[in-house]
């Protein structure tokens, strides 16, 4: 029992000590996540009904987004904001895939989400899945997402994260990234990531 | 979120979690019976107040109830709740000790368990954990580390730091109220009941400034939740005030409890006067259920 304890609190202790040191450099300006959760990994359904796996974007810095098309706000917003930053990186812009993964299968056909990724840039990329692929996709990400009661049109709201998770070219955790976090800061650190 | 069988399934599967709670229940239940065999009573209450602990401390990190707890604050703060108050309390008010040792084998026990109970590395540092101010300070500061608003992002988007963050509080919570309740009696060479009620006390203002605090608060503490999508829409204050009120309210509530179980043992082994121990004789506190071990 003792013995337990004291792993921890020394393990909690390094850990913390190791991501004080982690985020201790001042050159990123959304937050700094390298290590903190695992690689990116997914097999999901592409546009065009294709399985794609995140191998297929290896070389590419990856922006990690779950939401879905009918979204009335936070995730038009939240594009429209990454399309902004992206407008600004230059020739850099060609080098990320923002991921739009709609947590909505049942109404988020590929063509569906074709036409509405192309609407924010040809950076946009929209994925989807079984059920089993997304709860296993957003578990690792420790993300949740639900479905709200559908009302008299079959309409209804899916409640998710927030979160824009952005990978390295290796596929490494590195940033999280907020639709608070002005465009600047995040062209910023796509930048650094693109040129690293 | 499904609540059926699925429901009962770990979120996160961790072996050891399963392992000790099986192991735990099984011993006890051994030793209980085997007890009952040589005509010793276990009272009802202990026995249910035992298991219910267990039972709780699996559930709430071996169900999808953790996966519930990751994505909404109050039912994280009331997952603490459980693993740091609650279920230790049970354990330990239900006296398992006797019990346990019972059910562990005779030559597990004798060859390896007291052995490495007796040996200086676990001795000594159990020593230095168990002083009574460490042993407080302790208790107030796990609460006040991973609810440190840095500190708690990381440990909800890390798994092994959300790991260590849940085992430091059930361990903590089972050494703290082992202290508190269950380790040796004053009269025995143990810790002074006076002194189980200090730091019993001393532990409940720490703990109602930082519940009132997220109680009462407008300022929203914990983003790492919207981030991550809580479990239903909710606004992030009123979940932030509920997770401050359970932990103001009845985390409080419980250590009040926990002093006035101590105060009640302390007023019946050393009586209340000199005429109440007169009458109860040389034979006050040594009854079975106030030796833990």
């Amino acid at each position: 029992m003792t013995f337990r304890c004291c792993a921890s609190l020394v393990a909690a202790s390094l850990l913390l000590a190791g991501l004080a040191a982690c985020s201790g450099s001042a050159q990123w300006r959304t937050t700094d996540i390298t290590g903190v959760m695992p690689d990116l990994a997914f097999t999901l359904t592409s546009e065009t009904g294709a399985t794609v796996h995140a191998d297929d974007f290896r070389g590419k810095v990856k922006v990690l987004f779950f939401g879905y098309t009918h979204c009335p706000d936070i995730c038009p917003i939240t594009l429209g904001h990454l399309a902004a930053a992206l407008r600004t990186m230059g020739a850099d812009a060609k080098q990320v895939r923002v991921l739009f993964v709609s947590v909505d299968p049942k109404r988020d056909t590929p063509a569906l989400l074709e036409k509405y990724t192309d609407a924010f840039g040809p950076q946009f990329v929209g994925l989807t899945g079984t059920q089993e692929q997304l709860r296993e996709l957003t578990k690792r990400y420790r993300v949740a997402y639900s479905y709200g009661p559908p009302d008299e049109n079959g309409n209804y709201l899916v409640n998710h994260g927030s979160a824009i998770f952005v990978f390295d070219r290796q596929g490494h955790v590195r940033l999280l990234m907020n639709r608070s976090d002005p465009t600047k800061a995040i062209a910023h650190d796509l930048e650094l990531l693109v040129n690293e | 979120m499904n609540f059926g069988p699925y429901f009962l399934l770990p979120y996160e599967f961790t072996p050891t979690v399963l392992v000790l709670c099986v192991l735990a229940i099984a011993v006890y239940l051994r030793g209980w019976l085997r007890r009952r065999r040589a005509g010793i009573k276990t009272g009802g209450w202990r026995v249910t107040a035992f298991l219910l602990g267990v039972v709780l401390m699996y559930v709430v990190l071996q169900t999808h109830y953790d996966y519930m707890g990751q994505h909404m604050f109050f039912l994280h703060r009331l997952q603490h709740l459980i693993l740091h108050h609650m279920a230790p309390f049970l354990i330990m008010i239900a006296m398992p000790g006797a019990v346990l040792v019972a059910g562990v084998p005779e030559r597990l026990r004798v060859r390896f368990l007291r052995p490495l109970a007796h040996s200086p590395a676990v001795r000594i540092p159990y020593r230095a954990i168990q002083q009574p101010i460490v042993a407080g300070v302790l208790f107030v500061g796990l609460i006040y580390l991973w609810l440190w608003p840095g500190i708690h992002f990381y440990a909800m988007l890390n798994v092994p730091l959300y790991n260590v963050m849940n085992w430091s509080m059930a361990v903590d919570g089972l050494l703290f109220w082992y202290l508190m309740l269950c380790s040796t009696r004053p009269a025995a060479g143990g810790l002074h009941y006076g002194w189980r009620i200090l730091v019993l006390g001393a532990t409940i203002v720490p703990q109602i400034v930082i519940g009132a605090y997220l109680a009462l608060t407008r300022v929203e503490v914990y983003h790492v939740y919207a981030v991550c999508g809580r479990l239903w829409p909710i606004s992030p204050i009123t979940d932030q005030h509920i997770g401050g009120l359970i932990t103001w309210i009845p985390a409080a509530m419980m250590t009040v409890i926990g002093m006035l179980v101590v105060l009640g043992r302390w007023i019946r082994e050393e009586g209340i006067g000199p005429d109440r121990a007169r009458a109860a004789g040389p034979n006050v506190g040594k009854e079975d259920s106030n030796a833990c071990v």
